[in-house]
């Protein structure tokens, strides 16, 4: 049962990311993944210290708040300030997650909170905490707040996939017909935020990260329609996931590391096969 | 100008960061007319469209169309983005591009009807890409990408049409396709206010025109704009040069195709 916990888990955080990842690449922002699950250490710490609890809810609202409030700094720097975006990203969360840093190592001695953690995850122990379905199955218990997020950004996609589409694949248009533009951008900056936050606590921020930006690469090489473009993310998510656990438990070394291998390898592999495709229909054409 | 203005841009002035796009422009453009919008590089053309599209906001001055806020009168224009903007290796079709100008009527929540499929097959047919509904927009050349973001504007059914650069890097069979398809829009009824860089077929393509180097060198009937003053004013000692220099920028604009 302990593979299918963890593997389970793992692929919930994959779905999340790939949904959300899929948007960020084509609007060439994955990044702004990156400083938001960097970003949200402050908002859990303080959420903890001021709940003093290491329970879910508040420290879930005061991640959110602070990733929302990286994407603000990063809008506010690259609009006012006039600062590239990436240099407006790094300066934004490095900022905030040196903060938290300090704070955790402050005042965080007996808390429940380390640095290895944030940056890792733990999702080899998910299997620790399990909370009872029906009879004697029983899930962890961070997958359980994982699949409520999913349910939410599936739910939340359908709805606003032609607003998210529209604006990612050209935003000048889409401000010319009254559509707005501002609005889709925080609307998908909140599921960020949320999926990162809900993420990191298992699988760590380097993992996020890997999610986000990997499988909807992948599936960018693979397909020609974004819709499937979705989907196909989601399936090598949960892919790697599987095959980045069962490696990891025959080498005896982290899964998140493993998985994120698993991750480039594939792109990797994918890349170069596509390439021999694509150039052996060219020859063809030609 | 006896009737009633369609569009209206009153002491606009437009800062990207210190330095003004636009410096305090003020005009009038009239009805069911083909209006070129003209000047040199950096002149301002598109952050012009761009401003009186509300993509970018002023710095100061106001815009009106059809005498109103754009907003109350946003479902009768049509805006054509420069094709260069957007990425083209984005993994869609040629139908959910065009689909794009029926989302506006329809709502971002409603599915399109029978009859905006009627509408986008039709506008698909209009530019000659109806056989390339289904193909990913990354394998189309440049001039048919340009003739699916025409297809999108037409879609949208609107009277008033801003477009950016509809000429830049496309073949000779788009642009003929194109001017055809401008004077069956014109006669019937609709006005088109184009962003152009080539003098050579200024003349033959515009009854009006709006010369731009950040300020307004002039606007008005073509045939009375159209003066050797006028043009150098508006393009500087570069005119002594100008078939080279437009020949270059003919060069500048190709499309840099990746593979």
């Amino acid at each position: 049962m302990n593979d299918f916990y963890i593997i389970f888990t793992a692929s919930l955080v994959a779905i999340n990311c790939a949904l959300m990842g899929s948007f960020l690449v084509m609007r060439k922002m994955v990044m702004i993944g990156d400083a938001i699950s960097h970003a949200v250490l402050p908002g859990i710490f303080i959420a903890y210290y001021l709940s003093g609890s290491t329970a879910s809810l508040p420290i879930l609202i005061g991640a959110a708040l602070s990733g929302i409030l990286a994407t603000l700094m990063i809008e506010w720097f690259t609009k006012k300030a006039r600062l590239q975006s990436d240099a407006a990203i790094g300066i934004s969360y490095t900022l905030l997650f040196a903060i938290g840093i300090i704070l955790i190592s402050k005042f965080g001695a007996n808390a429940d909170l380390d640095q290895q953690c944030v940056l890792y995850g733990e999702i080899e122990y998910v299997s620790l905490w399990l909370q009872p379905i029906i009879g004697s199955f029983s899930l962890p218990k961070q997958s359980i707040t994982l699949l409520i997020v999913c349910i939410i950004l599936i739910g939340a996609v359908v709805w606003g996939y032609k607003g998210l589409f529209i604006t990612t694949f050209d935003p000048n248009f889409a401000l010319s017909t009254g559509v707005a533009v501002t609005f889709w951008h925080y609307f998908l900056m909140s599921g960020v935020s949320l999926t990162t936050v809900v993420s990191f606590e298992s699988v760590g921020a380097i993992l996020v990260i890997a999610f986000l930006s990997g499988p909807p690469a992948i599936a960018y090489l693979l397909t020609e329609d974004f819709k499937k473009m979705l989907v196909v993310a989601c399936a090598i998510g949960i892919f790697c996931s599987a095959a980045g656990y069962y490696i990891a438990k025959w080498l005896d070394v982290s899964v998140a590391g493993a998985i994120s291998s698993v991750i480039g390898l594939v792109f990797i592999i994918v890349f170069v096969l596509t390439s021999v495709v694509k150039s052996k229909a060219d020859v063809i054409s030609a | 100008m006896s009737k009633s203005p369609i569009i209206e841009v009153h002491n606009l002035t437009v800062l990207y960061g210190r330095k003004p796009a636009l410096w305090n422009i003020d005009f009038e453009l009239p009805e069911k007319k083909v209006i070129g919008i003209m000047g040199p590089n950096g002149s301002g053309k598109s952050t012009l469209l761009k401003s009186i599209m509300g993509v970018v906001s002023p710095t100061s001055g106001f815009t009106k169309v059809y005498d109103q806020e754009l907003d109350d009168v946003r479902y009768k224009v049509s805006y054509v983005p420069q094709r260069q903007d957007i990425d083209w290796d984005f993994p869609a079709s040629v139908w959910e591009i065009v689909a794009m100008g029926r989302y506006q009527k329809r709502g971002l929540f409603k599915k399109l009807t029978s009859e905006d499929k009627d509408i986008i097959t039709d506008s698909l047919e209009k530019v000659n890409m109806l056989g390339f509904a289904k193909r990913q927009i990354s394998q189309l050349s440049g001039g048919q990408q340009q003739r699916v973001f025409l297809a999108r504007a037409i879609a949208q059914q609107g009277d008033l049409f801003l477009m950016d650069e509809p000429f830049a890097g496309v073949d000779i069979a788009t642009e003929e396709m194109i001017i055809a398809l401008l004077k069956d829009m014109k006669d019937a009824g609709k006005t088109l206010v184009i962003v152009h860089h080539d003098l050579h077929t200024a003349q033959s393509y515009f009854d009006h025109l709006v010369l731009l180097n950040t300020r307004l060198i002039a606007s008005g009937p073509t045939n009375e704009v159209f003066t050797d003053k006028i043009l150098t004013d508006t393009y500087g000692g570069r005119l002594t040069t100008i078939s080279k220099i437009s020949q270059e920028l003919e060069n500048k604009e190709f499309p840099i195709r990746h593979k």
